[in-house]
């Protein structure tokens, strides 16, 4: 083949030398490579008594958001439904009614919000189509369940706990999460 | 042809068969994927394959066809989900081409590093699995950590590890941070002794050598004819590289070389995986290094100025209105996409990843073909594994790099 390029560089592919036809010196080299190994810093992690430090971004487990005064940010506009590539997430609106104003921070809330975790990919398009910062990815994950009716998280498992009842529940669910 | 002399001998008038099938995979551990092969064995040795595909066909190329632009990156994930960074850059810069976006050099160098750093994880993995095929399991655990340290540079940007959905049509999704510059640093500090002790295990040892040498040949005239690309083609002495024949990403910017090898068998293509990730790290240099001499604002470019296709800023969505019609517009796929046809490639982990949209203004592709190099690959592979010990079949499949999940989309 003539060269395409002069850019080429062949590998080097000398034949075997005496030494190495031996192969006693070799095993005895590989052997201390690996030996050396063993007083090397172990670079696993126990999990799961140990887990190791996630990034601020990591994409986890969803989390549907409320404000500081306990309010669901949700809307119910849907943007996170059309994002899905996995078509995991389906909801339904409903209208806030007189003297929900406490509940829900918008006019409109969703009042059945499901996410399929079995077809969901983590993909995090859901959060980035979020236009009211209500749908976020936590640090949590590996879900297990022996059911599958129990693995599409329904509204009330992906509710982040209220701040007002339960502010430590709430700061351990934002964890150290910046909500963009 | 010559006729194959069989081990067992039959008596005359005999119906009896002289070979033993022999169905390596679909599932099989040693196959490292969806792979089957009908072997027909005479002893040890090949008589002849019969390779199956679609074990794992998900219809990318269908699902595409209804989604918008940017949901179909995670799709090109789960192509070659050793090296899916350079699935998700092609992908985009494949839109970019149609959209006739323009990324500034900063977010050209920044892919650069990204799909570098990928190649180094797709080669680590094979080489080391070819180890691994041929005995040496050791060698394999080693150099896993130092994937790990390109897996956590990927999370610092994107949030994930393996199928990362990583960038965006014109650019990132956020700029690299501190700990993600840090995280680079230490893993070209590392990676390079590691690498040195990786050959060190391998490229030299007789056993190695003597398993790998000669096993599954394939000439440069054979290899072209199946459309063979990449390291896989190189290795066969074609010095054919996308990255330098019609440069994408700026990397006409950077010095580097092919390696190429000679005979085309599992040694010459550990061979030339080896020299890249070398080569790799020497690029990834280059760019880091032009990336600091970026001063004022443009050091902080990270994406296009394209507020038609690039969402805009989360806080400008959650207080500016025009932000916010963007904001849907690009959610819902409804931003004008010209019709018209492009082809755009990249240099993959295991070769000329090639995206072909067709595109009538719809919302989402009329149709989209991935050039998946597995694919043809695998065609080749009765070829390569004929009259081979059952052995070699193995570390032949791992030396082409076979990945499944691109085989068959």
């Amino acid at each position: 083949m003539q060269a395409l390029t002069q850019k080429s560089k062949p590998v080097s592919r000398e034949p075997m030398s005496l030494m190495e036809k031996i192969y006693l010196p070799a095993v005895l080299k590989g052997m201390s490579i690996t030996f050396s190994h063993m007083f090397k810093k172990k670079p696993t992690v126990r999990y799961p008594e140990e887990t190791r430090p996630f990034s601020p971004v990591f994409r986890g487990l969803h989390v549907l958001n409320r404000d500081e005064e306990g309010r669901e940010n949700c809307t119910a506009c849907g943007l996170c439904a059309v994002a899905c590539p996995a078509e995991a997430i389906t909801m339904e609106a409903a209208e806030r009614k007189e003297g929900e104003e406490h509940l829900y921070r918008e006019e409109k809330y969703a009042a059945r919000y499901e996410i399929n975790m079995l077809r969901c990919i983590f993909c995090g398009l859901c959060e980035e189509a979020c236009p009211k910062d209500a749908i976020y990815l936590s640090e949590t994950f590996a879900p297990a369940s022996f059911a599958r009716k129990e693995l599409v998280y329904a509204k009330n498992d992906l509710l982040i706990p209220n701040p007002k009842t339960e502010p430590e529940a709430f700061a351990k669910a934002k964890g150290l999460k910046p909500i963009k | 042809m010559q006729e194959h002399q069989h081990n067992i001998k039959l008596p005359d008038g005999s119906i009896e068969r002289q070979t033993t099938t022999l169905n390596l995979g679909p599932t099989h551990p040693a196959t490292h994927g969806v792979f089957q092969n009908i072997l027909e064995m005479d002893g040890e040795r090949i008589v002849s394959a019969e390779s199956t595909v679609g074990y794992i066909h998900r219809a990318f190329e269908k699902l595409a066809e209804r989604r918008p632009l940017y949901q179909i990156t995670p799709l090109t994930d789960r192509l070659n989900y050793c090296s899916s960074p350079i699935n998700n850059m092609g992908w985009h810069m494949t839109c970019e081409k149609l959209l006739g976006v323009q990324t500034p050099k900063r977010v050209d160098y920044l892919r650069v590093i990204i799909m570098e750093l990928a190649r180094v994880a797709d080669h680590v993995i094979c080489n080391s699995v070819i180890g691994v095929d041929t005995g040496a399991l050791s060698v394999f655990l080693y150099v896993m950590q130092y994937r790990e340290l390109i897996y956590e540079i990927y999370e610092e940007i994107c949030g994930s590890r393996l199928t990362t959905n990583i960038g965006r049509i014109g650019g990132f999704e956020r700029n690299f941070n501190a700990t993600t510059w840090e995280k680079l640093e230490r893993f070209l500090k590392e990676f390079p002794k590691a690498l040195k002790e990786f050959e060190n295990l391998l490229m030299r040892n007789r056993i190695f050598m003597d398993r790998t040498i000669g096993a599954g040949p394939i000439s440069a005239e054979r290899a072209l004819n199946y459309g063979f690309t990449g390291p896989n083609l190189r290795a066969s002495g074609v010095d054919y590289d996308v990255r330098i024949h019609t440069p994408y990403s700026s990397y006409q910017d950077f010095n580097f070389n092919i390696p190429v090898g000679t005979t085309g068998d599992v040694y010459d293509r550990w061979l030339v995986r080896n020299q890249e990730m070398w080569e790799s790290l020497e690029i990834i240099k280059q760019a880091y290094q032009k990336i600091q001499e970026f001063k004022g604002e443009e050091a902080e470019v990270y994406h296009a100025n394209v507020p038609e296709y690039y969402l805009p800023k989360k806080e400008d969505v959650y207080t500016k209105m025009e932000a916010l019609i963007w904001h849907f517009k690009i959610i819902m796929g409804e931003t004008a996409i010209p019709a018209g046809e492009v082809y755009h490639s990249v240099e993959g982990g295991n070769g000329e990843l090639g995206f072909y949209m067709i595109s009538d203004g719809g919302r989402s592709p009329y149709r989209l073909h991935f050039r998946r190099p597995c694919f043809i690959y695998y065609q080749a592979y009765a070829e390569l594994v004929k009259g081979a010990m059952l052995a070699d079949a193995v570390a032949v499949m791992s030396s082409l790099n076979l990945i499944a999940g691109e085989m068959d989309a």
